[in-house]
């Protein structure tokens, strides 16, 4: 510390403030920041040069020029140093400048007129600083007034002076400026307005549907056509009336608002009224199917549907139904009436099945209508036959009430009720043609020539063998009176005429004398001829003797005969297949058969009318659907619906298609003809109660016949020890049975009994023979059945002897497996059968006379219905 | 001209119908057997609900056209016949 003192006091001057500092540094310690940098003495001994420049520090020292000469960026050394701290733009100018020059003179001009005043001004500024030091010196303040006012003088005598020089700029202000204006009278204004009446407005609207585009074409199109039209026909003068008919007529129209228009409308209310009241029963005809068919067999039924009736044919008989060929809900009912005693009027009347309550069209007549049929290609052309012997046409389109044609006494009419009418083809000038007969024995063949009905007698009938001789030579004939006629679907000439005698004829349109054939047919008149829709061969015939007999018109003996316990009243074939046909009768029934199933009775047996008084007249089937139409002596006709086994079609087998169409019907007809052609019947089978000797027919599960036997045998040896083998006997034995017909058979035993030989005599089907062998009880029987073909059959036999009774039974066997009968049932029947006979022997000598009573039992196999190949 | 009168007749009196109008093309009704507001009331409705119908069948197919139009309710059927001008309406009670 001493020397440091010391030191300081060498360096006094110098270092006094060092020293202070040292002292200072020394009294108190060192406070370092602590960042602060800790530097070594060399360090901190550098020196560090400061100069000073004048360069510009910010100025940039790396400025950088692009040099397009040398294509690459060049350092510029030479950077501007300058830097401006303070900048001030001024508005000194110099006066020089012409902006300076032209402030020059304005400030001159203006600077003249304000030299002036201030001349003025600084003059009496002088005079008041004259006057100021003056009016100290008041006295003589007047007389400076004076010179004051003097000098105003000529002041203000300058200031006119001068001021002519350069012009006196006039300024506005805002608190003396005044403004002038002067207005001109307005004329007055009046308006003035004129309306008129608007113009009639109305509303439109419209939609741009598709179908409103449509009808604007299709109104397009017939505006077209009608012009067409008019070019083509119209004449002048025709123009003219053409005009006015049409005037008149739109006149007309707009006139009235008229209810006629809603005919069409309230036509199908109408019909959708009846829908709803009778729609159960609409429902039923299209859809229902009676599902009891399946357990029924082969039976079927007629489920009623509408039942049409109409007041005012009440008391009228239908005599007459027809299908319209074109509309096939439409039908024509004929009304009138059977009774001789009892003529009235007719009606005609047409309904629809749309509309069961109300009829179409009607039509009223003097006479009875006793037939009528409408044209095929016309459907709306009908034509009917009166009780007066009269026919007219009735056209439908125009809605008179009365006919359109009619026949009358002097064109021809017949003399007797007309009882058929048929329209023909049209002839070669295509006019419209029908036929009718009549009781009075004529066929007459009508033509609409020029609207008017031109008669033809086809044939005059005549009853053979009945001509007379009478007065002056002359040959008369008992006239035959025609009751019925059909024409046949192909050969166009040919048609069959039924008559009251109960015969048919066949007969040509080209042979008016002769008949082609005649068939002795019915006891009684003939009420309907008709022929097979589909077998051209076959036609059927029905009569009041009860019969309906079906017929192949080559031969002269009908294929079947069915009894039908009442008088029938009308036949009609099945549109839908050959075999199957209805039948009316006046007890009230419908039968309806199925050849095909049942040969020998009806599959379906209903009374259709509900009061048993009622007799149906007519019966026909609808064309496309499965109904039938039946007609009553009421007025009443009921409308039925076929059940499904009525119509059955040819099953399907497997692996092979259906087939449809006309050829399988004639094939399934001539196929049961042939079956049935070698054995025609010559008596008419039973009515239906009773089983008959059928293929197919259902069987009780049990059946038992009793037959008589009567057996006459001629014994080489007298029986004492019965038959034995070696015996010749000649067995002949007749045998009655209710079922089986009479049976004679003829037996033949030869020594060494190995044959015998048995031949049965007509009716029996049977032809057989009879080989016995081994023993007296075991014969063996070849049956031969006519069709020839052969079936064994084994006859087990079995006897006691107990004479004069011995027992014998009997049962055979059949190839197919199963057992069956030989006779009297024919061949194969395929049933267990048992059969028992008692026979008591009376023998004398060598003669034997035995009485037996059969006792057949027959048992159903129960399951298996199908007849046995061999059958 | 009779002939339509004894059809409405017979419908009118028909099992089970309530009533018959006749209304022409712009919904006013020409003939009824109804009361008065109601006609009116089911001419107005149903002349709307066939226009429609008629539009509707004939957009699908410009060449078809509206036949009749029945409407099943719980109480009763109502059952619309248009023409070309008129329409022709029934109520009935579908009898069960």
């Amino acid at each position: 510390m001493a020397s440091r003192a010391a030191r300081k006091r060498d360096e006094d001057s110098v270092t006094e403030v060092g020293e202070g500092t040292d002292e200072w540094a020394q009294s108190k310690a060192t406070v370092r920041p602590p960042d602060q940098l800790e530097l070594t003495d060399a360090e901190l001994k550098e020196e560090f040069t400061r100069i000073l420049t004048a360069n510009n520090p910010h100025a940039p020292q790396n400025i950088v020029r692009y040099s397009f000469k040398e294509g690459t960026y060049k350092l510029i050394g030479f950077v501007n140093q300058l830097a401006v701290h303070y900048s001030q733009v001024g508005n000194l100018i110099p006066k020089d400048s012409d902006e300076g020059r032209r402030q020059h003179y304005r400030n001159e001009l203006v600077a003249g007129s304000q030299e002036s005043a201030k001349v003025v001004v600084s003059e009496p500024d002088l005079l008041e600083e004259e006057e100021g030091p003056k009016e100290a010196e008041a006295e003589t303040g007047s007389q400076t007034d004076v010179p004051a006012a003097e000098a105003a003088e000529k002041v203000t005598e300058e200031e006119l002076i001068t001021p002519k020089q350069p012009k006196e700029q006039k300024l506005t202000n805002q608190f003396n400026f005044s403004e002038r204006a002067s207005q001109t009278f307005n004329n007055p204004l009046r308006d003035r307005e004129c309306q008129m009446e608007p113009p009639p407005r109305t509303n439109f609207s419209a939609t741009a549907n598709q179908w409103e585009i449509y009808d604007a074409y299709v109104e397009e199109l017939e505006k077209q056509e009608k012009t067409k039209e008019k070019e083509k026909t119209k004449t002048p003068v025709a123009k003219k009336m053409g005009k006015m008919a049409m005037r008149k007529t739109t006149f007309l129209e707009s006139q009235s608002d008229d209810i006629t228009k809603v005919t069409q409308a309230a036509k199908i209310i109408e019909r959708m009224v009846n829908q709803n009241t009778y729609d159960d029963i609409a429902q039923d005809f299209k859809y229902y199917e009676d599902a009891a068919d399946e357990y029924r067999d082969q039976e079927g039924t007629l489920l009623p549907l509408w039942k049409f009736q109409n007041d005012k044919a009440k008391r009228l008989a239908v005599t007459a139904l027809c299908w319209n060929p074109k509309y096939k809900d439409l039908f024509a009912v004929g009304h009138g009436s059977y009774d001789f005693m009892k003529q009235s009027r007719g009606m005609l009347l047409l309904y629809s099945m749309k509309n069961p309550s109300f009829p179409e069209y009607i039509f009223s007549s003097d006479s009875g209508i006793m037939c009528l049929d409408m044209h095929v290609d016309h459907p709306y052309l009908v034509v009917v036959g009166h009780y007066d012997g009269n026919v007219a046409i009735y056209n439908l389109k125009k809605p008179h009430f009365q006919p359109a044609f009619r026949s009358s006494a002097k064109s021809g009419k017949h003399t007797d009720p007309v009882w058929q009418v048929k329209w023909q083809k049209d002839d070669m000038d295509n006019n419209l043609n029908f036929f009718s007969v009549s009781s009075d024995g004529r066929i007459v063949s009508w033509t609409l020539v020029k609207s008017e009905l031109v008669h033809t007698d086809v044939i005059k009938l005549k009853v053979e063998g009945s001509t007379m001789e009478g007065l002056d030579g002359l040959q008369l004939h008992t006239v035959g009176c025609g009751t019925a006629f059909d024409f046949h679907k192909e050969i166009d000439y040919m048609f069959l005429v039924g008559t009251e005698e109960g015969k048919i004829y066949k007969c040509s349109k080209s042979y008016s004398s002769q008949f082609l054939d005649t068939y002795d047919a019915h006891n009684m008149a003939v009420d309907a001829v008709s022929w097979n829709p589909y077998h051209t061969k076959v036609f059927m015939s029905c009569s009041s003797d009860w019969t309906v007999k079906i017929w192949d018109h080559t031969i002269k003996t009908p294929m079947f005969i069915y009894d039908l316990n009442s008088a029938v009243g009308d036949v009609a074939w099945a549109p839908y297949s050959s075999t199957v046909f209805a039948a009316v009768t006046t007890d009230g029934k419908t039968h309806i058969f199925d050849l095909s199933i049942n040969k020998y009775e009806a599959i379906c047996n209903q009374p259709v009318v509900a009061k048993k008084k009622n007799k149906i007249t007519h019966v026909q089937f609808n064309p496309i659907h499965p109904i039938i139409i039946v007609g009553d002596d009421r007025g009443h006709v009921t409308c039925l619906k076929l059940s499904p086994n009525l119509r059955k079609m040819p099953k399907e087998k497997k692996g092979q298609e259906v087939q449809k169409g006309p050829a399988v019907e004639i094939a399934k007809l001539d196929k049961l003809l042939n079956l049935d052609s070698s054995q025609p019947a010559s008596q008419p089978r039973r009515s239906p109660e009773a089983p008959a000797h059928t293929e197919g027919t259902l069987w009780k599960p049990w059946q038992a016949c009793v037959s008589l036997c009567i057996q006459a045998m001629y014994l080489r040896v007298p029986p004492s020890v019965g038959l034995s083998p070696a015996q010749v006997c000649l067995f002949v034995s007749y045998s009655v049975s209710p079922f089986a017909f009479p049976d004679v058979c003829l037996c033949l035993c030869i020594p060494p009994c190995l044959l015998a030989v048995s031949v049965c005599v007509p009716i029996s089907e049977c032809l057989s023979i009879f080989c016995v062998s081994l023993s007296p009880s075991l014969s063996l029987c070849i049956s031969l059945h006519q069709s020839l073909c052969l079936t064994p059959c084994l006859w087990v036999y079995g006897s006691l002897l107990f004479l004069p009774v011995f027992l014998h039974g009997c049962v055979s066997l059949c190839p197919c497996g199963r057992l069956s009968l030989p006779s009297p049932w024919g061949l194969c029947r395929c049933l267990r059968l048992f059969c028992v006979s008692l026979c008591v022997c009376l023998a004398a000598r060598r003669l034997c006379l035995c009485v037996g009573l059969s006792l057949y039992l027959r048992l159903w196999v129960s399951g298996s219905q199908s007849p046995c190949l061999w059958g | 001209m009779a002939e339509v009168e004894e059809t409405l007749k017979r419908i009118q009196s028909h099992k089970g119908v309530i009533g018959t109008m006749v209304v022409n093309a712009e919904g006013i009704p020409i003939r009824t057997t109804l009361d008065n507001s109601t006609t009116v009331q089911y001419a107005g409705l149903l002349h709307q609900l066939t226009m429609k119908a008629k539009s509707t069948v004939r957009d699908i197919d410009p060449q078809n056209d509206l036949t009749f139009l029945r409407i099943r309710s719980k109480k009763h059927e109502i059952m619309v016949a248009p023409d070309k001008e008129y329409l022709l309406i029934v109520i009935q009670n579908p009898c069960e």
